[in-house]
């Protein structure tokens, strides 16, 4: 049992990645307007990202 | 046709002065400036392209766009130019749009706290009780004590960054000798959290880690719907058309024209007034001739005539010509600012509403904390094991805490707003639902209430095709209402007609030249050479040519649709039914002689507010609809309140909920919905004590474990959180019936947003 024991702070470490990754994403705006995400992704047209 | 907009009809209304959307504009970093609009309309992706694409292509626009979910624009362009005309350009692709002020709550701090504090709970919730669950099923005492170890560690700073939501408010409560839902709330998590933390000290096999944070955890998500529903009616509200003017052009001593914001006006300042505006602050006419849209303000269906020195009211909308008038008063002393002091005298007179989550935590907590002390002194006096009885105490205070209790009510107000968004009827907060499942009387205004406050043609059918057509012809060159009406009642198929030298004789009509002969569309006096003959009645207008009468137009103001229905509807649930308005006695008798039910006529607004108080006071609980400015303290007066999206600014914000759509249905609808709800939130009540009954002795006895603790509150969770959910289903079935017999579009004033 105990030697499975280094598993616990990796479980913890993911969770605490998963939290992170909500937190910037909220903070960076993707949740302002799901409604507009989801037809943008239909009509926008795909832009180069270099020439 | 397409999905999107249809802005045909708009064409002929004035856009707004640029020099307004300049001054509700703010600038932002890099020489830019930026202005939100409220666009109702956009609600597709072909949509949000044909907007970002138009706004771009404006010179001086670096930046637009659409947020679908709010219904929004946020456009960024150059400060070192003029406004483009946004307004104008959104209009010409077919969609309605209104400035949308930006200053102040540019983002809603309190929602993204609350929803960090929850993502951060939920984080240790599952956590925590991952571990737990190993401890649960039989781990060695070492490893139980480094597990809880763990879970202190977590809990820790999860219980001051998630916690403070309640320990804030439940500290506020009690520093004022008050006690609400938090208190329980937080006594519970905090003791729960101490205990633990002490056993953990002692190498106990009991800790409640799991049960503090998951209590937390629950507890924030009804607290995020309940404000997240609250924000989503407070924006939608907020979107739509202002009504009132926030900068009028003065005409200063010099000569020079200067436009000011209304607040900077002062007595006896010089304003020009164009047609199509709204009159900034008290004033009287110095010079010009038009007629004035007083409905909004006084009740008044039919336009009043402006002469040099007719007093006009702020908020009334000037029709047909342009007015010089002169400052008589400051905003602050003007019509409105009066309206306002009689709102908030109205709310002072009006008992104070205790929610039912308020009322329920008044009676529960002292009961919790009674049955706790009681459990402790018990088993000391048994036992006389301190350890034991404070342990066990505590796991009373741990299973009672109102978890199912504070997500019982808001889950329910949330499915029900909802399910009011959906038919277009925004409520304000959760109390507003409860108040208006209450209400036994309905006091209805008349003007913008009932009728929609604009006339229609009642004896078109009477009138030749051609004839109607040319009038209509006439008609589309006036904002005048009647004008309006006749342009409406022109069927759309009619092949357009030029006419030449189209001109506005303001108080009069229209008059232009077709071939050789003059038409002219107004008053009977004004049209014709000769009115002798003709049997008139005040209200209508005449088509002549040359003198000689066409054609003649009667005018009635509409009913709203449904109204009759929904008047009948209400009476038959044994509701009382009223109409009061500012308008004179004999439409107001009409209206009310066809629906059955009593009315007053040619009341003032303090007069509205003194007969809902007065109601108030033998005991009714009334719900008060109107639109106007001159009902907004009987708005405040009344136990709750409802507005059309058509009224007065300060209408709007005053009323509980507000309907966007045309039909007046909603108001049955509402209290419909609020009534289930209530159904609903006793249910759910009743569910929390039942459970507490059956939780509670076997707490007392000693038996409950942190396992049981969780099973328990997790349970009761799901099981209101699942009845509230009910609501919701019928919503849906009620809504595939009545799908075809509502109007899908917003019914928004069609008027620019000055």
């Amino acid at each position: 049992m105990t030697d499975y024991f280094y598993l616990i702070p990796i479980a913890i470490g993911l969770g605490l990645c998963g939290l992170a990754a909500f937190l910037w994403s909220l903070k960076s705006g993707q949740y302002d307007d799901l409604q507009g995400a989801a037809e943008r992704i239909l009509h926008q047209d795909d832009v180069p990202l270099s020439h | 046709m397409s999905c999107c907009g249809s802005g045909a009809e708009l064409a002929i209304l004035a856009a707004p002065d640029p020099r307004e959307v300049l001054l509700i504009s703010r600038t932002i970093a890099g020489g830019l400036r930026q202005t939100d609009l409220s666009v109702p309309d956009v609600h597709c992706g072909a949509c949000i392209r044909t907007v970002e694409q138009a706004l771009g292509a404006l010179d001086g626009v670096t930046w637009a766009r659409v947020n679908l979910s709010t219904k929004r624009v946020t456009i960024k362009w150059r400060a070192d130019v003029a406004p483009p005309p946004f307004i104008e350009t959104l209009r010409n692709v077919g969609y309605e749009a209104h400035l949308f002020e930006v200053d102040g709550d540019a983002t809603d701090t309190t929602l993204s706290e609350l929803i960090r504090a929850l993502a951060v709970s939920g984080f240790a919730a599952s956590n925590i009780m991952l571990l737990s669950v190993s401890v649960w099923s039989g781990a060695e005492p070492a490893t139980r004590d480094l597990f809880h170890g763990i879970s202190a560690l977590i809990a820790l700073p999860t219980l001051i960054y998630s916690g403070r939501v309640f320990f804030r408010s439940a500290w506020q409560a009690l520093r004022h000798g008050r006690t609400n839902m938090d208190v329980p709330i937080s006594l519970g998590v905090l003791l729960a959290f101490g205990m633990s933390l002490y056993e953990t000290a002692i190498h106990g096999p009991h800790a409640y880690f799991d049960a503090a944070v998951s209590l937390l955890f629950f507890l924030l998500i009804g607290r995020t719907l309940d404000h997240m529903m609250r924000e989503r009616a407070r924006v939608a509200v907020k979107g739509l058309a202002r009504l009132a003017a926030r900068g009028a052009l003065v005409l200063q001593s010099d000569g020079a024209q200067t436009y000011l914001p209304v607040g900077e006006i002062t007595v006896g300042m010089t304003i020009m007034l164009a047609a199509g505006e709204r009159v900034p602050v008290d004033s009287q006419v110095t010079k010009g001739l038009s007629e004035l849209d007083v409905s909004l303000v006084s009740g008044e269906s039919v336009p009043q005539p402006a002469l040099p020195g007719s007093v006009l009211r702020a908020g009334t909308l000037n029709l047909t010509g342009p007015l010089i008038i002169t400052a008589t008063a400051s905003a602050n002393e003007s019509f409105l600012a009066e309206m306002l002091r009689m709102m908030e005298a109205a709310e002072q007179g009006r008992s104070v509403y205790r929610r039912i989550a308020d009322r329920a935590a008044g009676l529960y907590a002292p009961v919790v904390h009674l049955t706790a002390a009681i459990t402790l002194a018990g088993w000391m006096f048994v036992e006389g094991d301190w350890h034991h009885a404070i342990t066990i105490a505590v796991a009373v205070l741990i299973i009672t805490c109102p978890c199912a209790l504070g997500l019982a009510v808001p889950m329910v107000q949330v499915v029900a707003a909802r399910r009011l968004f959906e038919s277009g009827i925004m409520i304000k907060d959760g109390g507003a639902l409860e108040r208006l499942a209450e209400v036994d009387t309905v006091v209805f205004d008349k003007t913008g209430t009932l009728t929609l406050g604009n006339p229609r043609v009642v004896n078109s059918d009477n009138v030749d095709p051609a004839t109607l057509a040319l009038a209509g012809a006439i008609a589309a060159h006036s904002r005048h209402p009647y004008s309006r009406a006749l342009a409406a009642a022109v069927s759309t198929t009619t092949t357009p007609i030029a006419l030449d030298d189209v001109s506005e004789h303001p108080g009069c009509g229209m008059e232009a030249r077709l071939g050789g002969s003059v038409l002219r569309l107004g008053r009977p006096e004004w049209a014709l050479t000769d009115t002798s003959s003709m049997d008139l009645d005040g209200s209508s207008v005449v088509l002549s040519r040359d003198g000689q009468c066409v054609a003649d137009f009667r005018f009635e103001d509409r009913l709203r649709a449904g109204a009759a229905e929904t008047v009948g509807e209400l009476k038959r649930d044994g509701l009382a039914v009223e109409v009061v308005s500012g308008d004179r006695e004999t439409p107001v008798r009409t209206l009310a002689a066809g629906m059955g039910v009593p009315y007053f006529a040619g009341v003032l607004p303090g007069g509205k507010a003194a007969h809902v108080a007065e109601l108030a006071s033998v005991g009714k609980k009334v719900l008060m609809v109107g639109d106007g400015l001159n009902d907004t303290p009987a708005l405040m007066a009344a136990h709750a309140s409802m507005a059309p999206a058509s009224a007065a600014d300060v209408g709007r914000n005053a009323a509980d909920l507000v309907f966007l759509r045309e039909d007046l249905s909603a108001v049955s609808q509402a209290i419909a919905v609020s009534r289930e709800a209530g159904h609903l939130v006793r249910q759910n009540l009743a569910l929390a004590v039942g459970y507490n009954l059956i939780a509670v002795p076997i707490a007392i006895m000693g038996h409950v474990t942190p396992l049981v603790a969780a099973i328990a509150m997790s349970g009761s969770s799901i099981v209101v959180v699942a009845n509230a959910l009910r609501l919701r289903g019928r919503g849906k079935s009620d809504k595939s019936q009545g799908a075809g017999a509502s109007t899908p579009r917003m019914s928004v004033r069609m008027e620019p947003a000055e």
